[in-house]
């Protein structure tokens, strides 16, 4: 963590553009006085060391700093944007869950037959395809063409929703507003579709092929010589085996699924941490990018650390 | 009990139809025990597979029957085989490390085998009632059984995992899951070849041990005519899918007829006998896709005539339920 501070930190700022270049514009009209005035409020006329500096002393007594173009505390901009992304992306990760293990299943199951080959190839393309591009694909057959889904933000106007946790979902439900709930997951599908699209693919991929191999064991062979029905066998005996790689996959793809999230929450205007991040990158907003980055990075590794925990439970071989 | 006639077995392939059992005929009686031996690959792994109705993808039974307690196995539709599965006729595999599922509790996976068959099943009270007394005769019964094999404090290891299991011992909490349900026929495939040869001798003995009190009818399958010698009642050779020789065991390992037999034989060493030759069998199985009308063991026997190369024989009965598929015996 203190790493990846360190790195955002020295890299933002040696990166080209100027933040306060880009707030006071190239126009003839701001004295040399009032640059300089606002150099010192940002604390940029100090050494980087001696910003680095302060900027470590503040952030670990909790206080990230103000940015530089909104003008409020990056804390309060992050709590603010990141229920959208959470919500976004457990949206993401169910679809490709929910999606993928009953097809790598079955593919393994039925292998060789047409269903196989079909979402194998289906999801050879799912790998191969850039969110961008499929976000844009989705817009265009779903808005555009179908009007079935809505293709921008995260909730649609006059829904009277009130904020209670800031997760559109949970909000509506606590409240009990069936309007919202349905708008604000009319507007979840296409991005967490999105999201979840290259996840769902790999996942299926090894699904399967730890599905194949399973199936060929012993123990298999074992719980069918027991009587057992070839549903009980293949849900219970070999999925609990062959999940263990898939679950080290989705971990190592959570990294992905964040940088994901940057791009579709730019294609589908959602209103996340994604967006606000790359925003932020454009404005040079220093304290901003660096307070997202330092989440980016806090949620990664709670995120494998769950995954190691997880592993516990399906594994008995590891233990905490 | 088990009456097995002219059963064949074949695996689909792109040369056509292997043979992987090839007209077996075997019989087995309450409380027998029948080994069956051979070289790898000769079809013993598979006929066991085919009495279970697990025959592995491509193969398929394209002829014969298998006689259950009056029933044929081949005519009963895959749930009737399911109920026969693990509570009549039971299996015991070959390397028990890889045989117990890793990731469930081993008293889970002896429990497993008695509730899908409903084994210890009771009538009385409501769903829940019923629930809770059937989780706990089951969980008595799998201590009892644990205790039964040779697992030791069972209480406690009835929660470990099979990773926290010797193989010995794992091999024991795979017989209790064949107990479980008291089958009648145990089909043992190769149950000691993976193990240690101390760790042979003691799960031979239990084996010998349920034969016994149990009157459980075992079919072993060895390529260790030593092993076959000292614990069955009867004997069947197989070669090629085929049986070529059948009997009493004192009469097949006293009075070899097969040429593939005494080959077997003179294979083992001797304990005993200093600076002895050991002769194997020259060649290798052939290749079950390529078996002609000869006889399949013609290319390797050492006292093939030239009325080998031209017909096959049939099992013939030389005395004293003594059966040989030979030319020289007719």
């Amino acid at each position: 963590m203190f790493g990846v501070v360190v790195l955002v930190f020295v890299f933002m700022r040696f990166t080209p553009g100027d933040p306060v270049d880009l707030m006071m514009g190239k126009a003839g009209n701001v004295t040399q006085e009032q640059i300089d005035a606002l150099r010192a409020q940002f604390n940029l006329d100090a050494p980087i060391y001696v910003q680095l500096y302060d900027y470590l002393k503040d952030a670990v007594h909790g206080d990230l700093g103000d940015s530089f173009k909104e003008q409020r505390p990056v804390t309060e901009l992050i709590n603010q944007t990141m229920p959208a992304t959470i919500e976004l992306s457990v949206m993401a990760v169910l679809f490709a869950l929910v999606i993928a293990i009953p097809i790598g299943v079955y593919s393994a199951v039925k292998q060789n037959s047409l269903i196989d080959r079909l979402s194998m190839g289906v999801s050879f393309l799912g790998v191969s395809m850039p969110a961008f591009w499929l976000g844009i694909l989705l817009i265009l057959i779903f808005s555009v063409k179908l009007g079935i889904a809505p293709p921008q933000g995260r909730i649609g106007n006059g829904t009277g929703l009130v904020h209670v946790t800031g997760f559109y979902i949970l909000d509506s439900l606590i409240t009990g507003n069936w309007a919202a709930l349905k708008s604000s997951l009319s507007h979840l599908i296409l991005p967490g579709v999105t999201l979840g699209a290259t996840m769902a693919a790999i996942v299926a991929r090894v699904m399967r092929s730890s599905m194949l191999e399973v199936l060929c064991q012993d123990y298999v062979v074992l719980a069918r010589a027991k009587g057992l029905r070839e549903f009980t066998v293949i849900a219970k005996h070999a999925l609990r085996n062959g999940l263990i790689p898939a679950v080290t996959v989705v971990g190592m793809e959570i990294g992905a699924l964040l940088g994901g999230n940057m791009i579709v929450e730019t294609v589908f205007g959602w209103p996340g941490l994604g967006r606000l991040a790359v925003n932020a990158i454009f404005n040079r907003d220093y304290p901003l990018v660096q307070g997202v980055v330092m989440f980016y990075a806090f949620v990664f590794v709670m995120a494998n650390l769950i995954v190691d925990v997880l592993y516990t439970f399906i594994n008995p071989k590891i233990t905490i | 009990m088990l009456e097995i006639s002219n059963l064949t077995m074949a695996y689909a392939t792109k040369r056509g139809n292997v043979k992987a059992v090839n007209g077996v005929n075997l019989s087995l009686g309450k409380g027998e025990i029948l080994g069956l031996v051979g070289e790898s690959g000769c079809g013993k792994s598979a006929t066991l597979l085919t009495l279970l109705g697990l025959v592995p993808y491509p193969g398929k039974v394209i002829n014969g029957s298998i006689k259950f307690q009056g029933e044929d196995l081949l005519e009963k539709k895959p749930a009737e085989m399911r109920k026969i599965r693990g509570k009549d006729i039971a299996m015991i595999f070959q390397d028990p490390m890889t045989t117990l599922n890793p990731v469930f509790k081993v008293g889970e996976q002896i429990r497993e085998s008695m509730r899908v068959h409903g084994f210890m099943e009771t009538k009385e009270g409501n769903w829940w009632q019923r629930r809770e007394k059937n989780k706990i005769n089951e969980t008595e019964r799998v201590l009892q059984l644990m205790r039964e094999v040779g697992i030791s404090s069972p209480e406690r290891r009835y929660f470990e995992y099979p990773h926290q299991f010797s193989g010995g011992m794992q091999q024991r909490a795979i017989i209790a899951i064949a107990l479980a349900c008291s089958a009648k026929l145990l089909l043992a495939d190769e149950p000691t070849t993976a193990l240690d040869v101390t760790i042979q001798a003691q799960i031979l003995e239990l084996l010998a041990q349920i034969n016994q009190e149990r009157e459980t009818a075992i079919i072993l399958v060895t390529h260790n005519l030593g092993m076959a010698a000292e614990f069955c009642h009867k004997i069947a050779v197989m070669y090629a899918g085929e049986i070529v020789e059948q009997g009493p065991t004192d009469e097949v390992m006293e009075n070899p007829k097969h040429p593939y037999t005494q080959g077997l034989l003179r294979s083992i060493p001797k304990i005993g006998k200093v600076r002895q030759k050991i002769e194997p069998i020259p060649g290798t199985v052939p290749d079950l896709a390529l078996l002609d009308e000869t006889c399949p063991f013609y290319p390797r026997c050492n006292q093939a005539n030239e009325a080998c190369s031209r017909q096959r024989y049939s099992l013939r009965d030389i005395g004293a339920g003594h059966l040989v598929k030979c030319a020289i015996y007719g």
